[in-house]
Order: structure tokens, then sequence, then C-alpha cells
């Protein structure tokens, strides 16, 4: 291993981090609904992970790359003028900073190294705003690994910046017609492209959602997020932890991986903001911890919008990222337990958020943590009381969002 | 016992097996169809209950599906329908777990039963999973077939043939329902390495188009199962007849 060049490498996984139990459960939700053809591979890369984890070698490489490739640590931010504005102290967790923009490389490379370590030569990923499918082709450039991804047809024309950024990348990317063209039916078409495909392919699953390994794996690569947090907030504020910690929730793997770094400290309220869309009486929304029922998708039971009839419907979120009609089943058991709470904020309070935090920071966020600070900016001083400490993590950059925001605002597009 | 023991009967007597597929609410005259394909020399037949998110399905039968959606169709009301049937043959609900889950483990079982419905296969709910489900459906009667893929190892391949009913579904491909040009790889090694654990019957699956395809294919095992093929005939129009006519192809193939 090169030695780091900048600053000290960083620290995984710290502290011992719940396990699921069983096969992949998470109380009753998790586990691995999959065809017969994929489980040996489930069953290869949940060995693989677990070897790789309590590797020294492995944990070596992967803080190598997080430190000198992908940029970590990434800071905390005090927000002075947002703080006055809402009458809070906000920090923010800045993911945006990372390479390549998300907090999606976190995971992307820890996967790209146990793709090598199990010898297969292609990847293949789903993507909805981008983010995620512009980290995988990173990663398989890096590695010298070929790659395919999945991605709605309608994702394909509101995020055209992050297809273009794939394609120079050297990924195929290929638009999913499908159901509602969205990031559900890219999933589907992923999980039908490694039916076929797995002995050669790793299917590079980019949030906590999934069959077992991968809400649980997906969650220890993004752990890292919390994990620096919850010291670099401790640095801030005087050996204090902060009062509230908020993320948005598609999936959920930025919101998950913030929380495992806070999970054992009771005093600190964690909040998952899912999209709220057009608003939740209409329908057309992605929330699915506050309107979701119990269900089987993509691998794992956990929490769905869905008909009566048991028919998955369509999410609406014109944020990309979180226009899904699940979540991970951890989210689903924290839910349940009432560990974290989840709240939304629709279409319009996240361009409102996005705003905010522009005008107030010099900080343009994407649409989807957008929802967080949309969420804040509504119940500063109401839920979230006047002069508590609210750790926000931004998981990513606005550039994305740049074009379909102008267009929103303006009415005219962007040249 | 009943689909396990017709299908074990027909083979003994020197038959190789075929179950065509047809998708559940497809159409007002889809019972018809299944009627037709029972006349045809059908020895089961798979009724699709569409869900919208078919993952290991194909483009053919991913259409399909969503054309009886957009029919009405519902979970209940195909049941139900099938119920009507009267067919000597038995029949066998082909779906995912999460319309499943939804109605409750117990109670769609219950609906099978009351229907006259004999197995279940639900792809989704591989061997490790079954548990819930299968306790469910045990109770009622109901056979629940599972799949073997041709990525399960060996010591696994036993204990899926030991857990199956009715029938074990040998997939002979790497891949989703389709048709292809041409018999797979996987194929002889999946019947031979179902046959080498299990008496129970073994039928392969995916893929199979032509009536020579099932020929070649059920050398391998006790019989084949045709899905796309059909189905294909149906979206482009083809009703009862047309199913008459391609299910009886392949049965006159399979019996020279």
């Amino acid at each position: 291993m090169t030695a780091p060049s900048r600053g000290t490498p960083v620290r995984l996984d710290p502290v011992d981090a719940p396990e699921p139990t069983g096969l992949g459960r998470f109380g009753e939700f998790g586990g691995r609904f999959v065809p017969e053809t994929l489980v040996p591979a489930l069953e290869e890369l949940e060995a693989e992970f677990r070897t790789a984890w309590s590797s020294d070698e492995f944990r070596a490489e992967l803080a190598d790359l997080l430190t000198n490739y992908a940029g970590r640590p990434t800071p905390v931010t005090e927000c002075h003028r947002l703080s006055e504005r809402l009458g809070l102290r906000v920090l923010l967790k800045r993911e945006d900073l990372t390479h390549t923009g998300s907090h999606k490389i976190n995971n992307v490379l820890g996967q790209a190294l146990l793709t090598r370590r199990m010898g297969k030569q292609r990847v293949i990923a789903e993507t909805g705003a981008g983010m995620h499918g512009v980290a995988t082709a990173t990663a398989a450039a890096l590695f010298g690994l070929d790659c395919l991804v999945f991605m709605g047809a309608v994702d394909v024309e509101r995020q055209a910046q992050n297809v273009f950024r794939m394609r120079l990348l050297g990924a195929e990317v290929v638009p999913v017609e499908s159901g509602s063209a969205t990031l559900k039916d890219a999933i589907n078409e992923a999980l039908r492209d490694w039916v076929a495909t797995v002995e050669t392919t790793h299917y590079c699953i980019g949030s906590v959602v999934g069959p077992h390994p991968y809400p649980w794996m997906v969650r220890q690569f993004q752990r890292i997020v919390g994990d620096e947090a919850r010291e670099q907030c401790r640095v801030r504020l005087d050996g204090a932890d902060p009062d509230y910690v908020l993320a948005c929730v598609g999936g959920g793997s930025n919101a998950i991986g913030t929380f495992a770094g806070f999970i054992d400290l009771p005093n600190v309220r964690l909040i998952g903001v899912e999209a709220g869309g057009l608003g939740l009486a209409t329908g057309k929304h992605g929330a699915s911890v506050s309107r979701g029922v119990p269900g089987v998708l993509h691998g794992a039971r956990s929490l769905f919008l869905q008909d009566e009839d048991g028919q998955i419907l369509e999410a609406h979120s014109m944020s990309a990222g979180l226009d899904y009609p699940g979540v991970g089943p951890e989210h689903a058991e924290l839910a349940a337990q009432g560990r974290a709470d989840y709240v939304y904020a629709t279409d319009d309070e996240a361009v409102a958020g996005l705003e905010l935090l522009s005008v107030t920071e010099g900080i343009v966020p994407a649409l989807e943590p957008a929802h967080a600070i949309g969420w804040l900016a509504r119940e500063a001083g109401r839920s979230v009381p006047a002069g508590t400490t609210v750790l926000v993590t931004l998981s990513g950059r606005g550039d994305k969002d740049a074009a379909q925001v102008a267009e929103r605002l303006t009415g005219e597009q962007l040249e | 016992m009943r689909l396990e023991s017709h299908l074990r009967a027909r083979r003994d007597e020197g038959h190789k097996l075929l179950v065509p597929y047809v998708t559940g609410g497809l159409g007002a005259g889809w019972l018809d169809v299944v009627r037709a394909v029972a006349d045809a020399g059908a020895d089961a037949i798979e009724i699709g209950i569409p869900f919208s998110d078919p993952v290991m399905d194909g483009r053919t039968i991913q259409e399909a599906s969503q054309r009886a959606l957009e029919l009405g169709a519902t979970p209940a009301k195909i049941v139900a329908e099938a119920g009507q049937l009267e067919v000597e043959v038995p029949l066998v609900v082909m779906t995912y777990c999460n319309p499943v889950l939804h109605a409750g483990y117990a109670r769609f079982a219950a609906e099978l039963n009351a229907a006259g419905i004999d197995g279940a296969i639900l792809p989704d709910l591989p061997l490790d999973e079954i548990g819930e489900w299968a306790e469910a459906a045990d109770a009622t009667g109901v056979e629940t077939v599972l799949l073997a893929a041709p990525t399960t190892p060996d010591d696994r391949l036993r204990a899926i043939c030991e857990r199956s009913r009715g029938f074990v579904y040998g997939v002979s491909l790497l891949g989703v329902t389709g048709e292809r040009d041409q018999v797979a790889h996987q194929a002889a090694e999946m019947g031979r390495r179902c046959k080498a654990v299990t008496d129970k019957p073994v039928l392969l699956g995916l893929g199979i188009s032509t009536p020579a395809q099932a020929v070649e294919v059920a050398g391998f095992a006790d019989g084949v199962i045709v899905g796309s093929a059909l189905v294909r005939r149906l979206l482009d129009g083809g009703g009862p007849e047309a199913a008459r006519e391609f299910v009886g192809s392949l049965r006159e193939a399979l019996d020279r």
C-alpha cells in the first residue's frame, strides 16, 4: 500500500455495528427473496465480504482509496447564516465534497475491491439520479472492469449530464423503458441481467436495499459517514452530540450510514426525510415508510408502496434519487422500533431548501438532501425546538440538478 | 399430492411430461385458452398471476403481465375464475412472493385449495425463505414446486429436490424466461443432476420455444415447461385455437 498523502487515512468501523440476524434479518425485515439462480452468488458475496471486512489488508486498501482517491474524510461545516435564519445550530456533513460528488463512492469502492477479490471482470449497477451510476462507472474505470448501468428512461431524460459522465467514464448506459421507467425498473432490469450473467458479473447495488448481504454490507461501507461525523461533531460541540441527525431517504444508504454512527446514543434523534412529492394526500410521493406496507420486492422484505392486491405502485418525486417505492429493510426496522422517525418534504419544499442553502451558505445541494433542508426549514422552531443542534448529511451536490431546477424556477431551459 | 401423483402416473405410463404456462387474466377468453391447452394434451397447466415487477421474466411474460393488469386482473379474480375451469389436469399457479404475502400466506393457500388448484410456484421464494409459506401450503395440501438452477451446488440441490412438492422445476439456462433460438448447454446437465438425486418428476423450463427443442430438452429429464412461446402467440392475437394448435404440436412431438 502506498503511504497516504492526504492526512491520516480514515478509520473504518471503529465500533461494533449491529449485525442482522439469521438470513439478513433486521427484525422481521430483510432476507433473501431471489430466484434460486442468484442464491449461490449471494452466499459467495456474503462470505467474501465477511472475510474482507475482517482483513487488515482489505481495510487498509479501502481506507487508502477512501482517503487518497475519494477525498475522505469529508468535513463537517457549521452553517452560520442558515443557523441564524432558522434559529438552530446547523451542521452539514459534506458528502457533496467527495470525488464524484456524493456518498455513493464510499460503497462503490468497497464493492469494486470485492469484485476483484471474487475474480469477476464485469459490474452492473442500477441508478436513479445517476450518482451511483457515475460512482460505479468511476470505480470500474479505476479497476479496469467492464461496466453496464441500468437507468430508467425517465431518469435518463432528467439526468442527462450524469448519463454523459457515465459514458465518458467508459460505462454503457441502458435506458429501461418498462414499468414506470425509473429506479424500481432499473433494479428489475439489473436483476434480470444478473440472473443471466451471475458467474462472471458482480451486481453493485447502490443502496441499502436488495437481498442479504446488500443492506448490511452497503451500510458497513456507508457507516464511515456517521462515524466520521460523530467525532467531528464532538470536536466542534465540545464533546457533545447533536440533538438531531437528519438525512434524506430513498433506498436509504446515506441515512443508514449516518445513523450508524449515532445509533448507540439514545439522546440523538434520528430523522429520515422521505420524498413527499406532490403531497402525501395526492398519492404521488415516495414516502415508503410513512405510507408503505410490509411486502417483498427486489430481494428483501421491507416497506413498499403497493395497492390492495400487492402490486407495487409507482413512486413520485422530482428528485430521481428518491423516486423509489420502497426503503431499505433496516430503516423499516428502525421505524418499527421507533429508534428513527421518518418524515417527508414535498417537491416544493425541497426546491425551497435547495434555494435556501444556496443563498445562505453558498452550497448548492442535490435535490435529494435538499429534502432534509426543506423539512428543517419547515419544522425549525416547531417540532425542532429553537436552539437545538442539528446535523444534516448533505449526500450530494446540486450540479446534476441545475437544469431541472432552472426549468422549474424560471420556466426556461438552460442553454 | 394430486399434482405429483398425476405427473408420476403419466411418466410411468411412458409419456414425456408437458406443462404449458398461460398468463391468467390475459383477455376475457383466457379460461378458454386454458381449456384448449388441456384438450391439446397438457399434463398440468401453470397459470401465471401477474405481478407488477416480475424479475424472473423476460419481455414476453412482462408484456403479458402488464396487459393483464391493465385489463383488471387481480390474484383473487384469477384464482376464483380458475376455480370454474373443471379441466382434468392439475393446475399450478405461478406468481411472485409479494401478492401472496399481501393476501396472507394462509389465506392465499386456502383460496388455492378452495379453487381446486393443486400447486404453486413462487420463483422469488427460494428454499431458505420457503418456511412460512410452506407451512401454510402444506397444511392445505397445496404442493409448492421449488426451482433448481444451474448454479445450485450439489448439497443444496439435494435439499431442494427433497423439499419440492409436485415436481422439481429445473431451470434449463442462466437467465430469465423468454424464447431462445437454441437449447442452452446447461439443460442437459441440469436434468442429469436433478434426476440423480430425486425420484420426483423433474421438468425443465425456460427458453423452450419449439417442438424440436421440447423433444431435445425432455430427453434430459421427465418433461418440459413451455411459457413464453405460447404466451407470445396469445399476445400476437392468437386465442384458444392458436393455443391448441401450438400445444398440440408440442404434444405430438413429445409422443412421437
